[in-house]
């Protein structure tokens, strides 16, 4: 029978089957960070148990850490107990670990691909929805909660049952000044935030297979957004390109045997999807998010919708208080929202390629007044090789923070947060409220038009900035 | 894990949809290293204004709902980050039950391996269910996991599905872990064959 990419990297861990069709899962990488495995390693110490595969696990701190000088400590005493938890439990239990002084140190799911740890057809978890990101190249990635993490972390597997197959293809070229992120917005635009619930989604087609490695993450980094269990993208030449000389990636010989494997994942010529989208590439324009869900998104051309278009009467009271705590009204053109502070950055949209997207934004022009605008690269390596090519200095010179790597902005865990009523411009993946610090506004966006809206000091169109 | 059998309880009506893992319990309370304590910060930001004091108007701060086990919500309940803060911080609440017409996945997942029951009924049930649980103190839910009912306070009685092992675990509080390691020949042979197999993966080692 034809299969599917999901299908095949699925029975390929398969340990057992059960009566029910319940499967032990084999787990081939396990990313572990400071947030949700304290409770996890707390479980084996009061039960006795080990880490089973120390050599699949890798730990890393990023949700807890300042952006500012590290030389410094981290001055919050909570934030400082999770990361020295993690360090304390790291050693007792042999699991490798990246320092937070380490030149490596950045978003788990950006050094998971960066390091080679993560690579196709492998399954990969970790405690953090956006571990989808991974599924970038091929593999199979799911976040966990604090207990499967425990069971993964004892027994290098999960009990699970298979997801269902949905493909979202994306055919034809992107528009200019259109990128990852917009491709993105728009199907969850169109499927909703429960669209892909109970799904693996595969993405397809030659906008997607255009896309370089990192708009592929982007891409597979909000598939939750859009309810998926996964996302994943076949892996291709791109793919190899990327993970070929991967520091702890397979080299040589080992590489080749490898990518003749990985050429055996694509879904077969035939295989059927419980559930399709068609998205036609040429209709999608640079996106940006009105409310407090990543659904409720609009083409920068477009307004605010008005509630009372919506007949359905729960979906027009959840319009109305996305709208009051979004303090926009109904109608008001999205190019004329100001903005206070910008953030660039994240899992979603923190790799050298987004840098340099909003560099290229950003040189010869400077922050608009009164906006605050943040780069945080997603990893230090990120940030060396941003430097490298001068980013840092077109960066600050136009009158951005350049800071270093972690999850910043993203969520409210450090100290980079907004205040109540602050609007910002950010890359990041979730717009609900108080997800950037409590009473914050969130207006989900690509690099470009984050770097487009720092410097007008409103959302704007990139396009017109570039014309 | 505390077994789940049978509940009767007040059901605390939360007429929302897409209610996120950050409005369960906001990401600033995350910073702990342990399982309980969280209640207190269940809802934070529809619960407290902005100089903590209890919002009057939220559900679990009125008499009658303030030690309800059971909430009932609509569509996509738990979307979001996949923090298992959420359901300890409804565990360490007292809810011990969430009724919804869907669940997101990794959510629903979590529910299970703290001895809370997600029940998935349609729409139209909701209704009925919500409109019961807006009746308070005296308006008692029964959800009778064994049989796979939740019986009205009319004594209508609503049948559910559930997948049946994690029926049978949450029946018996049993721990994923122990049930698995029940499988460990199976896991060593798996990871014998796929070792020779897939040799071209190397293990994680981190150099300085």
């Amino acid at each position: 029978m034809a299969k599917t990419l999901f299908d095949k990297v699925w029975d390929a861990h398969v340990v057992e089957q059960l009566p029910d069709g319940t499967c032990v899962l084999y787990i081939d990488r396990h990313l572990v960070h400071e947030v949700t495995s304290p409770q996890a390693f707390e479980g084996l110490r009061m039960a006795g148990r080990r880490v089973r595969r120390p050599d699949a696990t890798i730990a890393v701190v990023d949700h807890n850490v300042p952006t500012t000088d590290r030389q410094a400590g981290i001055k919050e005493a909570d934030s400082r107990l999770q990361v020295e938890t993690l360090e304390r439990n790291v050693a007792a239990f042999g699991v490798p670990y990246i320092p937070l002084l380490d030149d490596r140190q950045g978003i788990v799911h950006i050094i998971g691909p960066e390091e080679g740890i993560s690579l196709p057809g492998m399954t990969i978890v970790c405690g953090d929805s956006h571990t989808s990101t991974h599924g970038a190249l091929g593999s199979l990635a799911f976040g966990i909660g604090t207990s499967e993490v425990e069971h993964v972390l004892a027994t290098q597997t999960l009990l699970q049952k298979p997801a269902k197959n949905m493909n979202v293809a994306v055919e034809g070229s992107l528009p200019f000044g259109v990128s990852a992120k917009d491709i993105v917005l728009a199907i969850i635009g169109r499927i909703g935030t429960a669209g892909g619930t109970g799904h693996v989604v595969e993405y397809t087609g030659s906008a997607i297979r255009s896309l370089d490695m990192a708009g592929r993450m982007t891409v597979c980094n909000m598939s939750i957004e859009a309810g998926a269990r996964a996302g994943m993208i076949a892996p291709d030449e791109t793919t190899f390109e990327y993970v070929r000389g991967r520091p702890m990636g397979p080299k040589g010989e080992a590489l080749e045997r490898a990518i003749a494997w990985w050429r055996t994942l694509p879904s077969d010529p035939g295989a059927s999807y419980d559930k399709q989208v068609r998205l036609d590439a040429a209709t999608i324009a640079p996106m940006v998010t009105w409310g407090t869900s990543p659904e409720a998104v609009a083409p920068i051309t477009g307004t605010v919708p008005d509630p009372k278009e919506v007949a359905d009467e729960a979906k027009r009271a959840q319009m109305e208080r996305m709208l009051e705590y979004m303090a926009l009204r109904p109608g008001q053109r999205l190019t004329e929202v100001p903005v206070d502070v910008v953030f660039i950055g994240s899992c979603t949209n923190g790799r050298i390629e987004d840098i340099r997207a909003a560099a290229a934004v950003a040189r010869g022009r400077k922050v608009a007044a009164g906006v605050r605008a943040l780069v945080v690269p997603g990893s230090g390596l990120v940030k060396r090789q941003a430097e490298a090519e001068g980013l840092d200095r077109v960066l600050t010179e136009a009158g951005f923070e350049w800071r270093e790597a972690g999850c910043s902005m993203c969520l409210g865990m450090n100290p980079d947060k907004l205040t109540a009523g602050q609007r910002c411009a950010s890359t990041s993946n979730r717009n609900f409220e108080g997800r950037q610090g409590p009473g914050g506004r969130t207006h989900l966006l690509s690099p470009a038009m984050a770097a487009a809206a720092a410097v007008t000091g409103r959302l704007a169109d990139v396009r017109e900035l570039a014309r | 894990m505390k077994p789940f059998t049978k509940l009767t309880a007040v059901a605390a009506p939360l007429p929302m949809a897409n209610v996120d893992t950050d409005k369960i319990i906001p990401a600033r309370f995350l910073k702990t290293i342990e399982r309980s304590g969280l209640g207190v910060h269940l809802f934070d930001t529809l619960r407290y204004d902005a100089e903590g004091r209890e919002r009057p108007d939220f559900v679990l701060n009125q008499p009658p709902y303030r030690h309800a086990q059971i909430l009932i919500a609509h569509e996509n309940f738990g979307c979001g980050s996949s923090r298992e803060h959420a359901p300890w911080a409804l565990l360490d609440f007292g809810i011990r039950c969430v009724i919804a017409p869907d669940f997101a996945d990794i959510f629903h997942n979590n529910c299970f391996k703290n001895g809370i029951l997600p029940v998935r009924l349609p729409r139209s049930v909701i209704d009925q269910l919500m409109a019961d649980a807006k009746l308070g103190a005296n308006s008692r839910i029964t959800i009778d996991l064994e049989a796979q009912e939740v019986v009205r306070p009319s004594g209508e009685r609503i049948h559910f599905d559930i997948d049946p092992f994690r029926k049978k675990l949450l029946l018996e509080g049993l721990d994923d872990i122990g049930q698995t390691l029940q499988h460990v020949a199976a896991i060593d042979a798996y990871e014998a064959k796929t070792q020779s197999e897939r040799s071209f993966i190397p293990g994680i080692e981190v150099h300085p």
